[in-house]
């Protein structure tokens, strides 16, 4: 009988901070500016720059690592990292090895497998490096540091994972608490959120670890979710094969579903790790912790526990609304200003997710106005908009920002309410299909559809469907 | 005795250090090097257990800067000293492909 | 105005007045410069037009009151590892050859902001690396005093040129010494202050936690002067201290040092300890004797002077060489030839890129100490090199912790001797850096220290002698140096 193997994954994630400014420079950070233009000497690596580290970072990191359940280092520091790229100006990159901020937490994911608890090791602050863009024509590549000493959370997990799903769920989680805490917006597809997978296998029921490999250059929930999967059957077959699987850093490439080991003799692996004598250390008072303790957010879990008590929403409704922060928060402000809550939700799930897809928009930058919700809703309810032209509008409020009683009027979507002219137009449509009419009274119900159908067409979809069947009815009896 | 620098030695230092030795110079390196870690040896002679290392001389903690905008687009500034410089980038070797 | 015979606050006094114009003070500089820097070669680059630019601008400013300092209009020259707007900042290195930084260093924008005028950027050992400033990629510079020898270093350049009088007043940087021991060769003035006094903000790093910018001149209280402009606390550089004690340190001292000579025991009650270590048979007679007599002249002033002992002062020199060397080996990264600096002609890829142009643009000094370092971090000789080093520090600094609960002051020389010819120097770089036993301690533990002239050798090279007190004590240094300073020129 063949063998039965156990995959054990371990992540390095790191998150980017949505902080105004970089994490020892005064430059902004704003994403998917013109190249060099957000550069200074410290974050350029000139001579004689020096860091200072933004307040706002230590802030953050506190908010998440305590969300993650992790103890903190009171005394933390900074520490070089060296090592040469282009990419890396000072050719060192400050980190925290010797001290970081948090460590031994926990999150706990759910999903098919179950509850699990996956243990985070530790968690440390350190500075991104530019972007190199190849060029194609020539041999060389060019450097752009406006991402440069953007600040970022390394939060290493214990090897606790065993499937794509939970780190899929391990992600998502992660994703869920720094959105909520508000400290980044962690998308794959960006860069805001990346994702290191340590995997290994091993006999299922062995209690030894396997040698791991490291992977790197995964930019979507699926590329991660195939370099598991292909990464697995690598080892397997190596083993199968009486091989040893050699302990090294492999580079996905997501267009070919591969992955190739990133070595050179060039490259030697030894960072000299030292504390950065440029920053001073970090003493955390427990005032700080307590604060910050006191300040964090109701999360997820809590918010849709809270959606189901007072709206009575299943849990299924309750935990999809509350996925993304935004798209709460735009619910409970809409309830607030008397949106029916049960209404509110279904928009703010089932069809915002669907225009989301197809229309390639974040779920978590999507900024709906309360206020237009309630207004959009109001219309809705009046009977003002008819299912379809209902989708129209709201599609316009989601992905182009249309004030909805504006966008109504301008497309003419405005249900007709004129009875003058429905009977005229419903009288029309029967004098010209008596083969219809005939078939009806003969007791065909279904020709009824043809003909209420007719009359929207004539109506160009302004009519409410409920009045035209009235009319209709009336005119057959 | 101090730890024994060898060729191989200095050859890794060069590639931690982006330095390129020619074979005499290595070997003019490995001797200077050797002969300063035979004299630093001299520290061993000190008792250091339960001290610990100090890295600042002051006791000084929590240097923050505010999270505030005070940088604006010195593009031309920061890419005027660039060996290479291509529509507003630094222009390096191929890095595809390296590691 | 022929030449400048005056100290700068002197100048300063008679630029105020309309005495002397700014002009006729910059002019006065180049004259010099003209006469002297063939031979001495003090200075790398001249900024001539820039200063005459800025002379009739300070001098406006003067003339309506927009100066408030007693230097302004004073010409300077800068140390060339502090970075200078707009001016070619080299390090003395061909890799920094062509660097114009698009900013300038702290320390230089507080002066420039109080109307000093810069003359010029000096040289120095390539990236302050050296102790004789023979390593400069752009030839040596020589000691004014006696061309045949070398001016000391690093910052031998800049107290070559105030040794020289091509300028009153020089900008210099201290990471082991680099300040006084040049300054004790050229029989100049120099201080480096407390670590964090000055902010290293523009200052191209060597060893970041040793590295301290300070003032050289021809008087002690010029020093002091200087120092006041230049003790401010900078939110660029997370290292820099509040120094405000320091406001009205240059009035205190010029007063000190006109009136000191008229009292007689002015350091009644001043502790100070002479480290037997610092005067031992390695040193040259003619130094010891200057520390001797320096000794007594401050016991003739009522100060209890005895003999003392700096028991680890065998283990400063490798302690130094490990931290300074790791840090410069990480400092030193940043020189890669892609964003500044000099890149290779020939490479093929990125690899060679870096190794070529790193190799062609380092000087040998600079190489050897980024080999050493990149070594004593390497993994397998962090704990054995770096930490034990960093543990010894704390031991020597605890050493210092306990020999200023017993003294204000402790006194030395700068260096075990006077400046020795050119060319002997780097022959045996191991005892190139034995030499620097008497000033690293000093960096170690974050001191101030000052050297100021004594007296001459048998060869007519001048002597100094160094005073060092604990952490801020920068005031009992020019207390007891405005006496020294007297008696010296009495003796």
């Amino acid at each position: 009988m063949a063998k039965q193997y156990e995959t054990v994954i371990g992540l390095e994630v790191h998150i980017e901070l949505s902080t105004k400014t970089k994490i020892f420079c005064g430059c902004s950070t704003a994403f998917g500016k013109e190249a060099n233009t957000q550069v200074c000497p410290v974050c350029a690596g000139m001579p004689g720059a020096l860091p200072v580290l933004n307040r706002q970072v230590l802030r953050s990191a506190l908010a998440m690592g305590l969300a993650l359940g992790c103890k903190v280092n009171q005394l933390c520091k900074f520490d070089r990292k060296n090592y040469f790229y282009p990419d890396n100006p000072q050719n060192y990159q400050i980190s925290q090895l010797y001290l970081p901020i948090c460590h031994d937490g926990a999150l706990e994911i759910v999903g098919g497998f179950g509850k699990k608890q996956v243990r985070i090791h530790e968690m440390h602050m350190e500075e991104d490096a530019g972007k190199l863009i190849h060029d194609d024509w020539s041999d060389s590549s060019l450097a752009d540091f406006n991402r440069s000493g953007v600040p970022l959370l390394e939060i290493v997990s214990e090897p606790d994972m065993r499937s794509a799903e939970e780190v899929t769920a391990y992600l998502e989680q992660l994703r869920k608490i720094a959105q909520y805490l508000g400290v980044s917006d962690c998308r794959l597809q960006e860069g805001s959120m990346r994702a290191d997978v340590n995997l290994s296998v091993r006999e299922l029921g062995s209690t030894e670890f396997g040698t791991r490999t490291e992977m790197k250059n995964l930019n979507s929930f699926k590329a991660i979710a195939h370099a598991i999967e292909g990464e697995r059957e690598r080892q397997i077959e190596l083993l199968e094969e009486g091989k040893a699987v050699i302990q090294e850093t492999r580079r996905w490439d997501d267009n070919k579903e591969s992955s190739k080991p990133m070595r050179s003799k060039e490259d030697a692996k030894d960072y000299r790790y030292f504390p950065d004598p440029d920053l001073v250390p970090i003493r955390i008072p427990d005032a700080w912790i307590e604060e910050v303790r006191r300040e964090q957010p109701e999360f997820a879990g809590q918010r849709a526990a809270r959606y189901q008590q007072e709206y009575g929403f299943s849990a299924a409704d309750a935990a999809l609304l509350t996925e993304y922060k935004n798209l709460a928060d735009i619910f409970e402000k809409a309830v607030q200003l008397a949106a029916p809550a049960k209404k509110a939700a279904n928009w703010l799930t089932g069809e915002t997710f669907r225009i989301a897809r197809e229309r390639g928009l974040a779920l978590e930058k999507i900024a709906l106005l309360p206020l237009d919700l309630v207004n959009f809703l109001a219309e809705v309810e009046k009977g003002n908009l008819n299912n379809q032209a209902a989708k129209k509008v709201f599609e316009a409020m989601l992905a182009e920002n249309r004030e909805p009683l504006v966008y109504m009027e301008e497309q003419q979507l405005r249900t007709v309410r004129d009875s003058g002219l429905l009977e005229r137009i419903a009288q029309k449509v029967l004098e010209e299909n008596p083969t219809a009419v005939k078939e009806f009274l003969d007791g065909k119900e279904k020709v009824f559809g043809f003909l209420v159908g007719n009359v929207m067409k004539e109506m160009r979809g302004k009519a409410a469907p409920d009045e035209v069947r009235a009319v209709l009815l009336e005119k057959l009896k | 005795m101090a730890e024994r620098i060898t060729m191989e030695t200095i050859q890794n230092i060069g590639i931690l250090a982006k330095l390129e030795l020619s074979q005499e110079e290595a070997q003019k390196a490995r001797e200077e090097m050797q002969k300063m870690l035979d004299y630093v040896e001299k520290l061993k002679e000190l008792d250091t257990d339960n001290i610990e290392p100090m890295s600042h001389i002051f006791p000084v903690f929590n240097v923050f800067r505010e999270d505030v905008v005070t940088n604006t687009n010195e593009r031309e500034a920061m890419l005027a000293n660039a060996p290479k410089e291509q529509d507003g980038q630094f222009v390096v070797p191929k890095t595809i492909g390296e590691s | 105005m022929e030449r400048m015979r005056w100290d700068a606050l002197s100048l300063g006094e008679k630029i105020r007045s309309g005495e002397v114009s700014v002009k006729e003070a910059v002019d006065a500089a180049y004259r010099a410069i003209e006469e002297k820097d063939a031979k001495v070669h003090a200075f790398l680059t001249l900024t001539r037009e820039e200063a005459y630019r800025r002379a009739e601008e300070v001098q406006e400013g003067i003339r309506k009151g927009l100066y408030s300092s007693r230097l302004a209009g004073v010409p300077i020259a800068v140390k060339d590892n502090i970075c200078t707007r707009g001016v070619r900042t080299t390090c003395a290195s061909r890799m920094l050859e062509n660097f114009v930084p698009p900013y300038s260093a702290t320390a230089w924008e507080l002066l420039e902001r109080e109307g000093l005028i810069l003359i010029g950027k000096t040289n120095m050992d390539e990236f302050a690396m050296g102790s004789t400033t023979e390593t400069s990629a752009f030839g040596s510079t020589k000691n004014p005093r006696n061309l045949e020898h070398v001016a000391g270093g690093s910052s031998g350049g800049s107290c070559a040129a105030v040794a020289a009088g091509e300028v009153l007043v020089a900008l210099g940087s201290d990471t082991g010494g680099s300040i006084r021991q040049p300054s004790s060769y050229c029989g100049v003035t120099g201080l480096k202050p407390t670590y964090g006094t000055v902010s290293r903000s523009g200052l191209v790093a060597y060893a970041s936690s040793l590295d301290q910018i300070g003032p050289i001149a021809t008087s002690v209280a010029d020093c002091a002067a200087l120092l006041e402009l230049l003790a401010k606390k900078d939110e660029r550089d997370s290292t820099s201290m509040d120094r405000s004690d320091l406001a009205g340190i240059g009035e205190t001292v010029r007063e000190w040092s006109k009136t000191v000579g008229e009292q007689e025991k002015n350091l009644v009650g001043v502790r100070v300890g002479v480290p037997k270590e610092y005067v031992n048979e390695h040193v040259q007679p003619e130094v010891r004797r200057a520390v001797e007599e320096a000794a007594e002249a401050l016991a003739l002033r009522g100060a209890e002077v005895e003999s003392c002992s700096l028991a680890l002062s065998e283990y400063v020199i490798p302690t130094y060489y490990l931290i300074a060397c790791a840090e410069a080996s990480s400092n030193l990264e940043r020189f890669d030839g892609v964003k500044y600096g000099y890149r290779s002609k020939e490479y093929q890829g990125l690899h060679e890129m870096y190794k070529k142009s790193r190799s062609e643009g380092f000087g040998e000094e600079v190489k050897r100490r980024i080999m050493l370092g990149t070594f004593v971090l390497s993994s397998g000789y962090y704990d054995a090199y770096y930490l034990k080093a960093l543990r010894a520090k704390a031991l020597i600094k605890k050493e210092f912790d306990q020999l200023f609960s017993r003294y204000d002051l402790l006194l030395g020389p700068a260096a075990p001797t006077t400046a020795p010819k050119l060319g002997t120097s780097l022959q045996d770089p191991m005892l190139m850096y034995l030499s620097d036993i008497d000033t690293v301690a000093v960096n170690l533990a974050g001191l101030p220290a000052l050297t100021l002239p004594w007296s001459e050798d048998a060869a007519g090279l001048p002597v100094g002698v160094q005073i060092l007190a604990d952490c801020f004590g920068e005031k009992k240094i020019f207390r007891a140096a405005s006496c020294l300073e007297w008696d010296s020129k009495r003796r």
